[in-house]
């Protein structure tokens, strides 16, 4: 059992959770995952480590609800746990000098991209972010970015706060701008992918965070493969970032849509439960 | 003095009763019922007690098997469950899954008029027995702590057997496990029709029982080294983490949706439930056409958790043909009877997909076979200008796996060979580094439980010899 000592919603549908792990606080490095099983029927869920604090002993999680599990996890409460947690699982980011780094957070990636990017900064690299979210009510961390980067803009698809449009728009200036020595891209698969196609025609490496479906996330079942420069690789042992450039984005696509039926049947059996409870 | 008239043997073995083939099909529970008293009394009491003992030589860990059968003939099930237990570890999950008939049974002196002593049944027999007389077992006296820590990584047979162990000697063991479940192989892979998770989970309950601390959720060399461990207060290192890593064919359309690795598809069913989705959240794809590529226990298994989760056809796809295929026979047998559909001399050419990214059917070839190869083996050959295809709409690879290389990566010290085994003493389980040994699976690549156990506890006893030196 892992208590949740902190929970707060950073928006109506993003979850924000304190936990105690000390040992795996003491470890982490950004770039990392965990992966959680909320209960005795729940599923391992892989999440990206949002910060950790080793001296509390703490880590953050943020997650979206989407499916039954992360609706599930947005159900607990700050006194509440979580039954099983287990990391810090796959490789770290790579933090040096650089240079100047563009770091881009979509959505909930926004969470993410944040360690990354404060490691980043105290590395001695310049770092302009940018973070991008469909509308206001799923921004956040606006904050907490500014204060990691030199320079920071902000996007909404829907114009609805700070600039309109995506966040490749706000890139692509930055890159015809400047000489950027590296760009980090954690959000939808899609805007990854997005990314990774506007940084390719200025030969910027650009490292992409694959948050596969997952079972253990030692390297045991080979269900987060996916192929990479042409071969197949496991996005919990060997990543979960890799080359934006030589991501088969295709199988990405492919392979998250392995169980959207089940997802949904899932889903709508978790609201019903919630529906009787009420 | 007067001769005894000698006893006829009997050559009937009494059959193990099963659950009917039609109805299993369709449910998890158990598919050996197991002996009744009486069959398990018919069945020793076909044991000649021949001097010779064959079959103590092919056991693994040397169960002295002629006396616990007489046990059992004499009614003594105290003292059958003694002597059984005295050797074997974990004698109820031996008696379900050992391969009884390349070891023990095989070399049984009534094999050679292919009757040999059902050893393995009456195994489970004495070993059911004792799970359910917990109270007549004496409780294991521990001697006084030693005052020794031992860290033991992975709780499959051989890192559970070597704990137990351990404690029994007295030292301080804490058991750290990758899963959020002890067990390994016995619990993830493993079905439960075929090994009931009651069963492992009162051994594991055992092994806590003799002051083992058991840390799940723990993936070492990821939250803590083998080296930090020896420096953070641990004596000695037992090193049983399985070959975990599932092994692809490296064909085209292996990343469509539908395909498999064995490890998926059986972790998915039986460790976490898939086949109770929704009350279970973790979903599997229900094929109603499933091809299971390999000829193993592990593709048997697959093959027939496909059945019970709802498929209209499975096929067992082997690049050999049946006598080759490295599965026990008794499990052939029960998937053959639940209406498996083996494709012998078969081998992928390639998987192909539809328009959305899912399988669809797979190329084959015909396969015929040729001189012997290094396994002793007739070696498979592509038949020429033979692929034909099979509509399919899941794929499960079950070709075998290998060490995970975390361990080994991120130890200094330690020697492994080309194929990620960590590299051992055979009868010590020492390793190359000082105070880490190793045992089981990671040692020998995939075996057998049986195998991993005996590994766990030669390798308690010269940790403890060291220990003792120290
Ligand atoms: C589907 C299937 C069916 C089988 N059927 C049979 C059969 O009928 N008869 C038979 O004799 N054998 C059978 N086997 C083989 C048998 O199960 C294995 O040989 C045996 O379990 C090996 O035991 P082990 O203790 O070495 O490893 P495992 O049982 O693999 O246990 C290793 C444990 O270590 C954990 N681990 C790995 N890495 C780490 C880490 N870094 N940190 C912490 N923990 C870690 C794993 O999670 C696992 O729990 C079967 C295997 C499979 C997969
Ligand atoms: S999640 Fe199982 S291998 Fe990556």
């Amino acid at each position: 059992m892992y208590k949740i000592l902190s929970k707060e919603k950073l928006t109506p549908v993003i979850d924000c959770l304190k936990v105690e792990a000390p040992a795996i606080a003491k470890k982490a490095r950004a770039g990392q995952f965990v992966i959680i099983r909320i209960d005795e029927v729940g599923e391992r869920v892989p999440l990206t480590l949002a910060d950790w604090d080793a001296a509390a002993g703490t880590i953050t999680l943020v997650a979206m609800e989407i499916g039954a599990s992360t609706c599930k996890l947005g159900g607990l409460q700050t006194g509440g746990s979580i039954l099983n947690l287990v990391g810090p699982l796959g490789l770290p980011s790579e933090i040096e000098k650089f240079g100047t780094v563009v770091c881009v957070g979509g959505g909930v990636g926004i969470a993410p991209v944040h360690p990354i990017a404060r490691s980043l900064r105290q590395a001695g690299n310049k770092v302009i972010s940018i973070i991008g979210a469909r509308n206001k009510d799923l921004l956040f961390w606006e904050d907490k970015m500014r204060l990691v980067s030199d320079e920071l803009i902000v996007t909404t698809d829907d114009g609805s706060y700070a600039r309109k449009g995506l966040v490749t728009e706000p890139l692509k200036e930055i890159l015809e701008r400047e000489k950027v020595a590296r760009v980090v891209a954690i959000g939808p698969a899609i805007m990854m992918k997005f990314c990774s196609l506007t940084t390719k025609p200025f030969n910027v490496p650009t490292v992409v965070s694959l948050n596969s479906i997952m079972v253990d996330g030692t390297g045991m079942c080979g269900c987060c493969r996916l192929s990479v420069g042409g071969q197949t690789r496991f996005a919990c042992v060997d990543g979960p970032e890799f080359d934006g450039h030589q991501v088969d984005w295709d199988i990405v696509f492919d392979r998250q849509k392995v169980y959207l039926k089940e997802e949904k049947e899932a889903l709508d059996r978790w609201k019903e439960c919630q529906c009787q409870k009420s | 003095m007067e001769e005894k008239p000698k006893a006829k043997i009997n050559l009937n073995r009494v059959a193990m009763p099963h659950q009917d083939p039609k109805a299993r099909a369709k449910n998890y529970s158990e598919v050996a019922l197991g002996y009744t008293d009486a069959m398990a009394l018919e069945e020793a009491s076909r044991c000649i007690q021949c001097p010779k003992r064959p079959c103590v030589g092919g056991c693994p860990v040397n169960v002295d098997i002629p006396e616990f059968i007489k046990a059992v003939r004499d009614n003594d099930m105290v003292e059958a469950v003694r002597v059984l237990k005295s050797k074997n570890a974990l004698p109820a999950v031996c008696g379900r899954v050992c391969p009884q008939e390349t070891q023990c049974e095989q070399v049984c002196t009534l094999a050679k008029k292919q009757a040999p002593i059902a050893i393995g049944r009456l195994e489970r027999y004495v070993a059911d027995w004792d799970l359910g007389h917990q109270d007549k077992r004496s409780p294991t006296v521990l001697p006084p702590p030693t005052g020794k820590k031992v860290a033991v990584i992975g709780s499959g047979p051989a890192g559970l057997t070597c704990a137990a162990d351990l404690a029994k000697f007295g030292h301080k063991v804490t058991v750290y496990e990758a899963l959020h479940t002890a067990g390994g192989v016995l619990m993830y892979g493993i079905p439960e029709f075929r090994l009931p998770k009651k069963i492992v989970q009162s051994e594991v309950d055992y092994v806590k029982s003799l002051g083992v601390d058991v840390q799940l959720d723990s993936v070492m060399g990821k939250l803590a080294t083998v080296d930090e461990l020896l420096e953070s207060g641990y004596d000695a290192v037992f090193l049983g983490t399985g070959a975990g890593l599932p092994m692809f064919l490296d064909i085209p359309g292996e990343n469509l949706n539908g395909v498999y690795s064995a490890n998926e598809y059986l972790t998915r069913t039986n460790l976490m439930k898939a086949y109770l989705f929704p009350e279970y959240d973790t979903p599997i794809k229900i094929g109603k056409r499933v091809a299971v590529i390999g000829g193993g226990n592990v593709a048997m298994d697959s093959a027939r958790c496909a059945l019970r989760l709802g498929a209209d056809v499975v096929y067992i796809v082997y690049r050999r043909s049946r006598t080759e295929m490295p599965a026990r026979h008794e499990e052939v047998e029960n998937a053959e009877e639940e209406g498996i559909v083996f494709k012998m001399l078969t081998n992928p050419k390639q998987i192909l997909g539809d328009d959305k990214g899912w399988v669809k059917a797979m190329e084959c070839y015909e396969m015929e076979l040729g001189e012997p190869d290094a396994s002793g083996r007739r070696r498979p050959i592509v038949k020429q200008g033979s692929e034909f295809t099979m509509d399919v709409d899941v794929v499960v690879i079950a070709l075998g796996t290998t060490p995970n290389p975390l361990i080994a990566s991120t130890t200094k010290g330690l020697d492994t060979t080309k194929r990620g085994t960590v590299v051992a003493d055979e009868q010590s389980g020492k390793t190359v580094k000082d105070r880490v040994w190793a045992g089981g699976d990671v040692v020998t690549g995939a075996a057998t439980v049986i195998s991993a156990m005996g590994a766990g506890k030669r390798a308690a006893a010269s940790i403890d010899a060291f220990l003792k030196g120290q």
